[in-house]
């Protein structure tokens, strides 16, 4: 697989295009078939409880509605610190994501408790903004605390083939992030084709991306398995070729354990072991936290919970 | 971290063994008259499952007789809508039964349940289930206004999908009006005789399914019993060969689904996460106990060491163990008889200038196993690169061109199955037309469909099993 | 003067015609066997007709050498093509009829009536497979409905070389009959021809050579059939056999075909019939099919 090791930092359109569509295709129905088949795994009894451990350390506890307060946020807050009041075994989640403006009162909220703050910057979800909002958003959103900011790509550049507007825009927002880490949102319900998932995954990693994520949550279909599957085979031969790790964030759609364990599963067999770990794989979910809560507590008691026991937010 | 997956253990109890199977012979479980017993033991472990009968002369000539009385006075002259309809039956009581078969194969085979769960016991059901409706529209087949059934069929049937071969044989069999005598391996024939329980239970008329039990004696009196009109066998280009020679000049037809030595050509620019999926499946599937297997990897040379790495690390992957864990992929080779074929064939390859290599990973201690192999540096002179090892070892060709592909590719007696991976249709489709082999998989590998006709070219084998053109091998 | 003289001397002696060679008919040359060896054949009442060359078990050989060495080249032309060459022979047939008919008169003692059906039919025959070549495979072939996302297609592809033995008692018409749905399907062929009647084989050979049939398509062989028919029933390289000429050695010939899975054709009804035993107007795809795999394409559908 040709991948540059260079910087495109005086590239062109044309080299990009050459790079991108220089990769190998990707079969849908080998696709779909690999992700079905990784989906027969069956995870049990101690396996199973290191798989639900591990998937509440990576949740990124997520609210993005227009309706958000920071009463919302910040009890979405209180939930990611303590997921379970009645067992202080249960570990804490991997970062809150939040709007922009929900920054300040998410990192007030969160202080003392290790967990950082994700936001949505560059005009999210749609990023239909000039390339100066999307900045200004992101530097807004670092300078109230974010320590990750989840950008999204523009997919009308992308799809009408301009690959450089969309790497020059990535490579602008990292810079804008100053130590903040950058997760790339691929939207790939909007790409639709897996070939596309590929060209743009390797297009983020290359433009800086620190992780690369499936989906804003706002258009369906979003974290399907063979999406992550195809964006989890992008990092590992990223990996491969330069020994960079770079990390992937499946997002919306995931709601029960059985699809978190899924994702596990895909993490272990595709990409590999060194990805099991919050710093390179993230789960963006809201209701899946109390799923997981959920099995963990009939794991350990043996006896089917209902949702009355566990806090909303 | 290490993400290590707990025992899955699917579980035994739905399998009910009886000690000792008799022969299933005009619809009864009868003993055998002589020859006494055979065990049949779980390759995973090797604990003896159960006994079986052995069919002697005396056996085969009941069940014939059995067969010939039941499609004389019932079976050939009931309505094609009627015998559909049994057949129908037949399916729908696989599927209700079916968790019970996959987890009986895989103890009596050693191959993973989730291969029987997911691949065998669909397709078995399937396979019912479409013949039985060609049962009452044979006059549309092409194959004449009238076609009529054979009569008796000798039916021999392998132990690399016992259950899924039965169905093959007998399906088809059926829905055209033949009665058939069937002999199961006699490493796997328990999935057999529970099918003459479904027969049972689903009221078949008595004689038109006999099950005889045994080894290659019984089989071989069954093939040269002169009360058949019909042989149908799968198994070994060996013994198709002498089935193939003792039936000339009898008047008996005869198909044959026999062995494969299958190319799997990877061009170089192929979806490579999809190719190696499809190498892997290719050649570990049940364990490469598998007759159309991709056993010879022929890769575009410009590409090999890019696919070559991550084709091992995909094998490195691989769940060798348990047959009834649900996360295992390999499972145990078939037979004591069968691992010691395939070291045989493999033993000695490094002197020959071939690397070999394997994961690593641990070998249960009882049982028959096999460690995925890849032999890298083979030649087309090479033994492996020749013979069919049955088994899961890989050998791995280069090759320059196009043309060249297609000439190591056909570069063998046998022709049953190749694969193609390119992301150029036209090329695809050159090269498909050029393969000289009954099945070409391209951008994928060892799927099958009961609607799919499959079958050899060359020393794989006459006739084809699956399809409209299934039926052609039941009907006169 | 001048006319007195001429009508005093011997009337002028009739034409000395000039007989043919019967030769064999290997990968599109006329070449005598590599033997030297020849036989006679009479007409069934005994006359002598001509000598045929008897064919070798190395003639065999090369015969099986030429016919594999065309398969390439004719099984992937196109169908309509093949279906133009099979028509031509017909139409070159048709200019040459009388010489068969003559030629079927003299050699089986027909009467010219049922001489004249047995050429008509033979001509008819080749239209006939003409029409065959492409139409067999959307016949025998098509699209399977899997349950996937898979397009899977079947489609009949020639076996290869088919050795085939020709009816003895019919040596035009049931040489046609066995020939043509041989080659329309893309298979090359060598013929063993009718022994005590091969010269219109010979003769059907010119035909053949000056049809655009590719040299090695058809190869014919006249000789006895125990001494080579072994050979091509075991041999290695040969893909099918048609026994319907073999007579009694046809169980021998299928024991021997086992050894490589050679696909067989049993001689079926009317084997041993002479011309009007093959007069069936519509024989159908059974003398095709024998000689027909089925390939299934499998690919995925996706975008």
């Amino acid at each position: 697989m040709p991948v540059p090791h260079t910087a495109f930092e005086a590239t062109t359109n044309r080299a990009l295009r050459v790079f991108l569509h220089g990769l190998p295709g990707v079969d849908e129905v080998g696709a779909r078939t690999r992700a079905q088949d990784l989906a027969t795994r069956s995870i049990k009894t101690t396996a199973k409880r290191q798989a639900i451990d591990l998937a509440i350390r990576m949740v990124d506890l997520t609210t993005l509605e227009g309706a958000d307060t920071p009463g919302k946020v910040r009890a979405l807050c209180a939930k990611a610190a303590l997921p379970d009041p009645a067992d202080r075994t249960v570990p804490k989640v991997g970062a809150v994501c939040v709007y922009p403006d929900r920054v300040a009162t998410a990192v007030e909220a969160l202080r003392g408790t290790g967990i950082g703050v994700a936001s949505v910057a560059t005009a999210f979800p749609a990023g239909r903004a000039p390339l100066e909002v999307k900045l200004a958003d992101t530097r807004c959103a670092v300078a109230d605390g974010a320590s990750e900011i989840d950008m999204v790509i523009d997919r009308g550049a992308f799809l009408s083939g301009d690959y450089k507007k969309v790497y020059d825009e990535i490579v602008a927002v990292k810079e804008a992030c100053a130590t903040a880490h950058l997760k790339v949102i691929l939207e790939t319900g909007e790409l639709v084709t897996y070939d596309n998932v590929r060209r743009a995954s390797h297009l983020a990693i290359h433009a800086g991306a620190d992780f690369i994520k499936t989906s804003t949550g706002k258009v369906s279909p979003a974290a399907t398995p063979p999406v992550v599957l195809v964006m989890l085979e992008a990092v590992r031969d990223h990996h491969a070729a330069t020994g960079r790790h770079v990390g992937v964030k499946p997002a919306g759609g995931i709601r029960t354990s059985k699809d978190a364990i899924r994702q596990l599963v895909m993490v272990n067999e595709v990409a590999g072991p060194d990805w099991l770990s919050p710093d390179l794989f993230r789960i963006g979910a809201s209701s899946l936290l109390n799923d997981l809560l959920m099995q963990r507590t009939r794991l350990s008691t043996g006896t089917y919970p209902g949702p009355d026991y566990y806090t909303l937010d | 971290m290490i993400f290590d997956y707990a025992p899955a253990p699917e579980s035994r109890s739905v399998v009910r063994l009886r000690d000792t199977y008799d022969l299933f012979i005009d619809g009864e479980f009868t003993p055998a008259e002589g020859a006494g017993t055979l065990p049949t033991v779980n390759p995973a472990d090797e604990t003896e499952l159960a006994r079986f009968a052995v069919a002697g002369e005396a056996d085969v000539d009941r069940a014939v007789a059995a067969a010939r009385r039941a499609h004389d006075t019932v079976w050939s002259r009931m309505s094609g809508a009627e015998r559909g309809k049994y057949l129908f039956r037949i399916a729908r009581i696989i599927q209700e039964r079916s968790r019970e078969l996959a987890v009986l194969e895989s103890m009596d085979n050693g191959k993973p349940i989730k291969e029987t769960r997911d691949v065998d016991l669909p397709l078995v059901a399937a396979h019912f289930f479409y013949y039985a409706g060609w049962a009452d529209k044979l006059a549309h087949a092409g194959l004449g206004r009238d076609p009529r059934p054979l009569g008796v069929a000798a039916q021999i049937i392998p132990w690399n999908f016992p259950l899924l071969m039965l169905a093959w044989k007998i399906a088809p069999a059926l829905a055209t009006g033949n009665t058939v005598v069937l002999k199961p391996a006699e490493t796997t024939p328990l999935s057999a005789l529970v099918f003459a329980e479904i027969c049972q239970e689903a009221d078949l008329p008595p004689g038109v399914v006999n099950i005889v039990t045994g080894a290659g004696e019984t089989g071989r009196t069954l093939v040269e019993h002169p009360g058949t009109d019909k042989v149908a066998f799968t198994g070994s280009t060996e013994v198709g060969r002498q089935i193939a020679r003792s039936v000339a000049g009898t008047g008996k037809r005869v198909t044959l689904e026999l062995g494969g030595k299958g190319a799997n050509i990877v061009y170089d620019d192929a979806a490579v996460d999809q190719a190696v999926e499809g190498i892997v499946s290719g050649i570990f599937f049940n364990q490469g106990h598998v007759c159309c297997a991709g056993s010879r990897l022929l890769v575009q040379e410009s590409i090999a060491d890019e696919l070559l790495p991550k084709l091992k690390e995909r094998i490195g992957k691989l769940r060798l163990g348990d047959p009834l864990d649900k996360n295992t992929d390999i499972g145990a080779i078939n037979s004591a008889a069968q691992l010691e074929r395939i070291r045989e064939l493999t033993d000695t390859v490094e002197e020959e200038g071939v690397q070999r290599w394997s994961p690593s990973c641990e070998l249960p201690s009882a049982g028959y196993w096999f460690a995925p192999t890849v032999l890298t540096g083979v030649s087309q002179a090479h033994r492996v690169a020749r013979e069919e090892i049955f088994g899961p070892v890989l050998s791995v060709l280069t090759f320059r061109t196009p043309e060249e592909a297609v000439a190591k590719a056909n570069n063998s007696p046998y022709g049953l199955s190749a694969g193609v991976w390119t992301e150029k249709g036209s090329r695809m489709l050159w090269t498909a037309e050029r393969l000289r082999a009954g099945v070409i998989w391209s951008n994928t590998f060892n799927k099958f469909d009961p609607t799919s006709p499959f079958g050899g070219y060359k020393e794989s084998g006459y006739g084809r099993e699956g399809g409209r053109h299934g039926l052609e091998a039941y009907l006169g | 003067m001048a006319k007195q003289r001429r009508t005093a001397e011997a009337p002028k002696p009739p034409r000395l015609a000039v007989r043919k060679t019967y030769k064999l008919y290997l990968g599109g040359a006329f070449p005598r066997s590599e033997s030297g060896r020849c036989y006679p054949v009479t007409s069934t009442d005994g006359d002598h007709l001509a000598n045929a060359a008897l064919a070798s078990r190395k003639d065999a050989r090369d015969a099986v050498a030429a016919a594999r060495k065309a398969f390439g080249g004719w099984s992937s032309r196109t169908a309509y093509n093949r279906g133009q060459i099979l028509y031509r022979v017909a139409e070159v047939l048709e200019g040459r009829r009388d010489q068969f008919a003559a030629g079927a008169e003299r050699a089986q003692g027909l009467s010219r009536a049922a001489a004249d059906e047995a050429v008509s039919a033979a001509i008819d025959r080749w239209v006939y497979y003409a029409g065959w070549t492409d139409k067999v495979a959307q016949v025998l072939g098509g699209a399977n409905p899997v349950s996937g996302p898979y397009y899977n297609h079947s489609a009949p592809e020639p076996t290869g070389v088919v050795a085939v033995f020709a009816p003895q008692g019919a040596p035009l018409l049931g040489l046609t009959s066995v020939l043509a749905p041989v080659i329309a399907t893309g298979n090359t062929a060598v013929v063993v021809v009718s022994e005590s009647a091969p010269l219109a084989a010979v003769d059907l050979a010119e035909v053949l050579a000056t049809s655009d049939v590719p040299g090695g398509v058809v190869n014919l062989l006249t000789g006895r059939v125990p001494e080579i028919g072994p050979h091509l029933a075991s041999h290695a390289d040969v893909n099918a056999l048609d026994l319907t000429g073999a007579g009694d050695l046809a169980a021998e010939f299928e024991e021997a075909a086992a050894t490589t899975l050679t696909r067989v054709l049993r001689p079926g009804p009317g084997a041993d019939g002479g011309e009007d035993a093959w007069l069936d107007p519509d024989p159908g795809t059974a003398r095709m099919t024998p000689f027909l795999e089925t390939k299934t394409v499998w690919h995925p559908i996706g975008v």
